[in-house]
């Protein structure tokens, strides 16, 4: 791995720099740190940071660039011919980067041997033991394009590793140089430190800059091959991968509302009721049993909740509710989903709620006893009301945290879509199996996917209206508490 | 409380009248609210753990039987030279007429007679041949001898003496008769047949659709694993350096603003979001491959770091401002007094975060079903740092891909998946809670 030794050697340039900076300035301050600006150290780092920081940019950059660029070197001596009907120029490309690869593990000759069928018909097995299987027989002209893409891979190594290595050199032959007696070591190094923290705190930045616009172009493209208005207004979801689909977001998005609908009523009241009574009524014994208790039920992964809804909730539901009341015989349905959705919800709501109720001045409690009121009258008529925004907050977070659940749909409530021609009483069935958006978006994106078709970038578009959707709540929702915080302190 | 004029001061203190029944029932009835609010809390913690549990443990059990197999020198290794080359010539198909033999074998000897029993090797897991080639082929000096293996149980074996499979059930089932299940009856009491606990469950890796008894989480721990890896070493450097930033240098600037704004956002987001950013960018636009360890790991740092940068925000808070003020007095600057002073009193509480960050990056699945990780990986992913590029799967996406089977032997397998995740995840929190109290200052 010439890449992992590049990076050792730059490494060992910086420890020696590190050494060799500290001693020239103790040298030049006649072996008396007193006399120097900084402490000794602060030189050594200096020239170090000056080693590592050029040469691993570079690395990095390189590192971006490279396969990029000989892609498209190798791409434009592609013959036109090449390519098979049925095919694409993206496609071949990657059965070149596999032959190249291959050719490298092989450890093949570069020179030129005689190039005919038998040859690369040997050379598909030899890459099939190897483990690089190709679906289709190499051509002539993707095997001289591996071989470029070869050459110019291991030309593009040679140079990176002069290129760094040189980078590292100049920065440690820079440092060297200026470090002496005067030479303000400490403030350059904490400046370059600070700029790292600063590169640090942007990456949040850049995550949410990247997660919209990764959707964002996927989305476009999805609108290119697909009318924006189907998917808003359509009331259809009946995806077809040999083309013509109807995707249109509605039903989805009722299966998302009328679940996360569930889930709110089950984890509202009990999360409410359990906060209050855990902060205002319960004896310290039962707090500290109960109250980790239910905090518990918040670090269990979601996935687990989805094996509870799959195997116990949904055909507990479906034997004693659904069938005996002829409502349904699907054992994944939108009750089960929401129930289990819901307990996982009730630690949210309870520990959002136990902030808010205790956040009430206690002043307000004391005056309301001294009017004479008991304590349910107090927290009905005094702490709730006084709480309403935050509580309404916490409820908006819930709710955007049920809107982008996953694992609980995806084994809890089905993957049919609503179908809206089928009359309300189909709709509002709580036992009937319901797909959401979210499930939606795994189904369409896993297994073999083609990346130019519909179906497969209606996930995106999917996505980005989940993100805006939740987004949307979570800043009202913030907002509501913020505001609500605010009055009291 | 609201009708004073109501109650007329006619009666006694010690005699309640009907209106302050009524409050008091209002509030013995509104306590009563709440105490079942918390009951049903904790009655639903408690029925998913015995659901999971219940369902769950007997993975950890697996039915074996122990046969003695003769390789046959003359089906093995016709020519007689041990070339290892013609050795591997024989598929698993060649080893399977040898259990074959063994299981009769051992139905003579201990005299069973059963009426109507037919193909008594489907009593073994298809998986035998493999293990018995696999032997062989490592130790060829032992072709014509007579060697004590043992087998796994099939599926449906296992699943009769867990009683999911019925003598009835086993009637209408292709895969078993009930006569072999008799047959397993009188071998269990002959001793060739026991079940005990099954370490390949932890270590072995997934297995195909048919043979249940034979998948085991070695590959999802070894990927999970290594995708903590990823995570740690990301997202605590990144973390930490973000939150000194925001903490102690940030001036308050429309830069500021939006750095806290997009962490409190990103703290929201749904983790599938970040499986869509790490499927658009990780790997079509950087070309990293699929289901690899450390696309994983790229992704869960993303959603991670939220996490991790609140609670070191929450612990750099928590260092009292005289240590600063007493760090710059002597001559400090502020990086020498953050690094020498406020980062390693804070540390605990990074480390605390850190943890509970990591627990809930491993127990994350929907992201990593959108990068790839569903797929169906056999071979151990390679040592680090080649092994991160390897195809691996995690422990919470097996328990999906199990879910997703069509054997009932998978359900169990899958909830016994979950006890094992869940036993890490205790494992990390109770490391936290440890980490807390030994540490923790109070100031």
């Amino acid at each position: 791995m010439p890449v992992l030794w590049l990076i050792l050697i730059v490494t060992a340039i910086a420890v020696v720099g590190y050494g060799l900076g500290r001693s020239r300035a103790m040298a030049s301050a006649d072996g008396d740190s007193r006399k120097l600006h900084s402490l000794p150290g602060f030189y050594g780092l200096n020239v170090a940071l000056t080693v590592l920081t050029p040469a691993f940019g570079l690395l990095a950059v390189w590192l971006i660039i490279q396969p990029v660029w000989i892609d498209r070197q190798v791409s434009s001596t592609l013959p036109d011919s090449a390519i098979s009907e049925g095919s694409s120029r993206g496609l071949i490309m990657s059965d070149v980067r596999r032959v190249a690869e291959g050719l490298e593990v092989l450890d093949r000759p570069t020179s030129s041997e005689t190039i005919d069928e038998s040859y690369l018909s040997d050379l598909k097995s030899d890459l099939g033991s190897v483990g690089i299987a190709l679906g289709s027989d190499i051509k002539a002209e993707v095997y001289h394009a591996a071989r470029d893409y070869r050459a110019a891979l291991a030309k593009s190594g040679l140079w990176m590793t002069m290129a760094v290595i040189a980078a590292a050199l100049g920065g440690f032959a820079v440092s060297f140089i200026v470090t002496d007696r005067d030479f303000r070591a400490r403030n350059t190094v904490e400046r370059g430190i600070l700029i790292v923290l600063v590169a640090a705190a942007s990456i949040a930045v850049l995550t949410t800059l990247g997660v919209i616009l990764s959707m964002l172009f996927e989305t476009r493209s999805f609108f290119e091959a697909h009318p924006w208005t189907d998917f808003f207004f359509g009331l259809k979801w009946a995806p077809d991968f040999r083309g013509d689909s109807e995707l249109a977001i509605l039903p989805l998005l009722w299966g998302t509302l009328y679940i996360s609908f569930i889930a709110l009523l089950v984890s509202v009241p009990i999360g409410l009721f359990a906060a209050i009574y855990l902060s205002e009524y319960a004896s310290k014994r039962v707090r500290t049993f109960a109250k980790p208790a239910i905090e518990l039920l918040a670090g269990i992964p979601t996935i687990v909740y989805g094996l509870f809804a799959l195997i116990t909730v949904g055909p507990l539901l479906r034997d004693y509710f659904a069938l005996p009341m002829g409502l349904g015989e699907s054992a994944s349905s939108v009750a089960t989903a929401g129930l289990v959705m819901g307990i996982m919800l009730i630690p949210f709501v309870s520990s959002l709620s136990d902030d808010i109720i205790n956040a009430v001045p206690q002043a307000m409690r004391d005056g309301s006893y001294g009017l004479g009121a008991t304590q349910s009258e107090t927290i009905r008529q005094v702490i709730i009301p006084a709480a309403l925004p935050g509580i309404v907050g916490a409820v908006l977070l819930a709710a955007s945290r049920a809107i982008g659940e996953t694992m609980i749909v995806v084994l809890g409530a089905g993957a049919a879509a609503a179908q809206f021609d089928r009359g309300l009483g189909d709709l509002v069935n709580p036992f009937q199996a319901m797909t959401t958006v979210t499930v939606k978006i795994v189904s369409q994106l896993t297994g073999d996917t083609d990346f130019a078709s519909p179906e497969t970038l209606v996930a995106f578009a999917l996505g980005l209206s989940l993100f805006v959707m939740t987004l949307g709540l979570n800043v009202l929702a913030l907002w509501i508490v913020r505001r609500y915080r605010e009055q009291y302190e | 409380m609201t009708e004073v004029s109501a109650s007329p001061h006619s009666a006694s203190l010690l005699v309640q009248d009907a209106h302050t029944k009524k409050r008091n029932a209002a509030e013995a009835r509104f306590r009563l609210y709440g105490a079942i609010a918390v009951g049903i809390s904790v009655l639903c913690l408690v029925f998913l753990l015995v659901s999971i549990a219940r369902n769950g443990a007997g993975a950890f059990l697996q039915t074996f039987v122990t046969l003695e197999v003769t390789l046959d020198e003359a089906k093995l290794d016709k020519k007689g030279n041990r070339d290892p080359a013609d050795l591997a010539k024989v598929s698993t198909f060649g080893y399977a007429p040898l259990i074959k033999t063994a299981m009769n074998t051992v139905i003579e000897a201990e005299g069973i007679e059963i009426d109507g029993l037919k193909k008594p090797e489907a009593l073994i897991s298809k998986e035998a041949a493999a293990q018995l080639r696999n032997f062989v082929l490592a130790n060829p000096e032992v072709i014509g001898e007579t060697h004590e293996f043992l087998f796994l149980a099939s599926g449906r074996i296992d699943g009769y003496f867990k009683g999911r499979v019925t003598l009835e059930s086993a009637g209408l089932d292709s895969k078993i008769t009930p006569e072999q299940l008799l047959l397993a009856d009188a071998l269990k009491d002959a001793g060739a047949l026991e079940t005990r606990f099954n370490w390949g469950f932890i270590t072995s890796p997934d297995a195909s659709e048919n043979r249940p008894e034979a998948s085991g989480l070695g590959v999802a721990i070894l990927g999970s694993f290594y995708m903590m890896l990823v995570v740690l070493a990301l997202s605590l450097p990144i973390g930490v350096a973000a939150s000194i930033y925001l903490e102690e240098f940030a001036p308050k600037n429309w830069f500021t603003d939006l750095v806290e704004v997009n962490i409190s956002n990103l703290a929201a987001v749904p983790s599938i979001v970040f499986g869509i950013l790490g499927l658009a960018i990780f790997i079509n636009f950087a070309g990293l491959p699929q289901s690899a360890p450390i696309v994983g790991g790229l992704v869960l740092t993303l959603m991670t770091l939220p996490t991790i940068i609140i609670a070191t925000r929450a612990a750099l808070k928590a260092v009292p401002p005289s240590i600063r003020e007493a760090a710059l007095g002597v001559g400090a600057s502020r990086m020498q007094t953050v690094t020498h002073h406020v980062l390693p009193l804070a540390m605990p509480g990074i480390l605390t975060g850190t943890i509970i960050g990591l627990a809930q990056a491993l127990g994350e699945t929907a992201p990593l079903l959108l990068i790839g990780m569903v797929a169906f990986v056999r071979e151990y992913p390679g040592a680090p740092p080649e092994g991160f590029f390897d195809p691996a799967s995690a422990l919470p996406v097996q328990i999906f891909n199990w879910t997703q089977r069509a054997d009932p032997a998978f359900v169990e397998r899958a909830s016994g998946a979950i006890i094992v995740l869940l036993l890490f995840l205790l494992i990390m929190n109770t490391l936290a809670i440890i980490l807390r109290r030994r540490f923790e200052r109070r100031w």
